[in-house]
């Protein structure tokens, strides 16, 4: 299980404030604090108070970059602070976070992937909106996996996000999520990544952590790759490590929750 | 269509260690043993590169074991009991390393004091320039009074001494920090113990590449395929970025192999298995060439014609094959 760091992004009132005034400090604490929780990779979001995110985007990676070697995921959906980003970046892995179901966005970001050696997070969602059937948006990752062929980009440069929403207000759309993951495994070989914003499934109501993660532990049985999630809460991440023993995809030992934060 | 060939792809390898150290080192061995950095599945130079070949090493004790079988007991006799030309006699057979066990620490067996063991350890060192794998007699309190000196006596030489196990590990890990040594990490068949063990000894602050896994040998017909099965479930744990699982691995086939009924019964008692020492020979050569398919790096033998047979068969394996 991939775990992404949600924490630098200026929706967080700390790095908000940070981002408008350009002090590094609370990223790259933040940077140093997920790496301990055990993030493989952080998310950079400017948030929605940047005036100009082609500015402020190659900043927050430069800042980051300057105290964390993980990988980033690079959080927007303006696609020219996207490539500033990603020629800060420098160099290949990052993940572009990301795109939705419509041709012109797909047209504009694989060609990017394919040239910056990125990845993509490809959102289950089209321009009429979120599906509500796992086979719509089933339907919507095919046209994704089909895409990233002719762009020269492989299945699994893919992170396919299903899309869940909080179950106090959406409540059916987390089992077609769910069973969505499942089908994106059998598209193709190799299979495309799967993703999903975890905390979204528990959006304002008042049991966030026991909701995110036992939404972690029920998507990962159906194979789920990653999360964009809170990898400083503690319990998230250790329900994450027994799940992946119970899935036999790490091995087994007594100290396995602390083994699994190592890695 | 043309064929494509498929390669997985791994993120990670098999630690690359060094046992013993020349001169310019700080020890006084003629010759080191790399073992290790293995970046596929065994020996598929294709896929990763395999860039170290597994080697051999042959047993000697400090005391005349009285339990091997006559056909080794007929192999060693003008050296068993002595262990500085039972070296000797092993570099000559081509052994790469000394695989020395002091059996005579052993309260039952001499009980000889530590003192007694690190000057050993010492006359071996002084007789030949291979690199040493020391390993006490197996009682915990001895062993944990052994380790302590032989690893300062031996300090700068860079030996592998075992066996630290699951509830003995604290003496041995500190010994090992201390006269920079590499240790040797038993467990009982069973890679979760493997696993953890291994994190407990970095816990203290060895480092994970002072250590070799020694994952307990079955031989051929006495369970051999959970040996191999776990070697190869560890091999691919460290090949996916299990860190804990990334030592070379270390077997001790010739005790496993010369413990096997087939081994060790005589022609006229069983006819239909024919002649006892070409059979014994190939029982430990053949439980090597086996576990060489699961990802052994060291393999501890006892009898020179199966260690020949083993070099023989790890140089071929080493050959990288055209694609």
């Amino acid at each position: 299980m991939i775990m992404i760091g949600e924490r630098i992004n200026g929706m967080f009132k700390d790095i908000g404030k940070a981002v408008r005034e350009h002090d590094p400090k609370p990223l790259q604490e933040w940077a140093v604090k997920q790496k301990e929780g055990g993030a493989h990779y952080l998310d950079v979001n400017t948030g929605p108070n940047s005036e100009d995110q082609t500015v402020d985007l190659p900043w927050m990676i430069k800042v980051v970059r300057e105290v964390s070697d993980l990988p980033l995921a690079i959080d927007t959906t303006d696609y020219n602070a996207m490539e500033a980003a990603l020629i800060e970046y420098g160099k290949p892995g990052a993940v572009i976070n990301s795109i939705g179901c419509e041709q012109e966005k797909i047209d504009r970001v694989f060609p990017m992937a394919a040239k910056y050696q990125a990845d993509v997070v490809c959102l289950c969602i089209s321009k009429s909106g979120i599906p509500k059937s796992a086979d719509e948006r089933v339907a919507l990752a095919m046209e994704f996996v089909a895409n990233a062929e002719a762009y020269g980009l492989q299945p699994d440069n893919l992170f396919i996000d299903p899309i869940i929403l909080p179950v106090n207000v959406a409540q059916e759309h987390a089992s077609e999520a769910l069973e969505t993951i499942r089908q994106i495994k059998l598209l193709s070989n190799p299979a495309p990544l799967t993703t999903i914003g975890l905390s979204n499934v528990s959006q304002k109501t008042p049991h966030r952590p026991l909701l995110n993660r036992t939404f972690a532990v029920m998507a990962m049985a159906v194979g789920l790759d990653s999360a964009i999630l809170d990898v400083n809460d503690d319990l998230l991440v250790d329900a994450i490590a027994s799940a992946r023993i119970i899935l036999n995809k790490d091995i087994y030992c007594d100290s396995y929750p602390k083994v699994f934060r190592q890695r | 269509m043309a064929t494509n060939i498929l390669k997985e792809k791994y993120s990670s390898k098999i630690n690359t260690v060094t046992i013993g150290a020349t001169k310019e080192q700080g020890g006084t061995r003629t010759s080191t043993v790399t073992v290790g950095g293995d970046a596929s599945a065994p020996f598929l130079h294709y896929e990763g590169e395999i860039p170290l070949k597994p080697v051999a090493a042959l047993e000697i004790q400090d005391i005349a074991p009285t339990d091997w079988d006559p056909i080794l007991q007929k192999v060693y006799a003008e050296v068993s009991g002595d262990p500085v030309t039972w070296a000797k006699k092993a570099v000559e057979f081509g052994a790469d390393l000394i695989y020395l066990k002091l059996a005579g620490s052993h309260p039952d067996n001499g009980d000889k004091s530590p003192e007694e063991c690190a000057k050993i350890v010492k006359d071996v060192l002084a007789a030949v320039g291979v690199p040493l794998i020391v390993v006490g007699s197996g009682v915990e309190e001895k062993d944990n009074a052994v380790w302590p000196v032989v690893a300062e006596a031996a300090a700068g030489e860079n030996l592998v001494i075992g066996s630290a196990q699951q509830e003995k590990y604290k003496s041995l890990a500190a010994a090992c920090m201390v006269y920079k040594h590499k240790l040797l990490a038993l467990s009982p068949l069973d890679i979760n113990i493997c696993k953890q063990l291994n994190i407990l000894i970095t816990e203290m602050g060895l480092p994970a590449e002072s250590i070799l896994i020694d994952p307990s040998t079955a031989a051929l017909g006495y369970g051999i395929e959970y040996t191999y099965s776990i070697l190869e479930r560890g091999r691919l744990g460290a090949l996916q970025g299990d860190k804990m699982l990334a030592m070379p691995v270390l077997l001790q086939i010739g005790y496993e192999a010369w413990r096997s009924k087939e081994a060790i019964a005589p022609e006229e008692d069983f006819p239909n298995w024919g002649n006892q020492e070409e059979r014994a020979i190939l029982w430990e050569a053949v439980t090597a060439a086996g576990l060489l398919q699961g990802g052994a790096n060291i393999a501890v033998l006892r009898h020179p014609e199966s260690l020949r047979l083993l070099k023989k068969n790890s140089e071929e394996l080493m050959v990288k094959p055209e694609l």
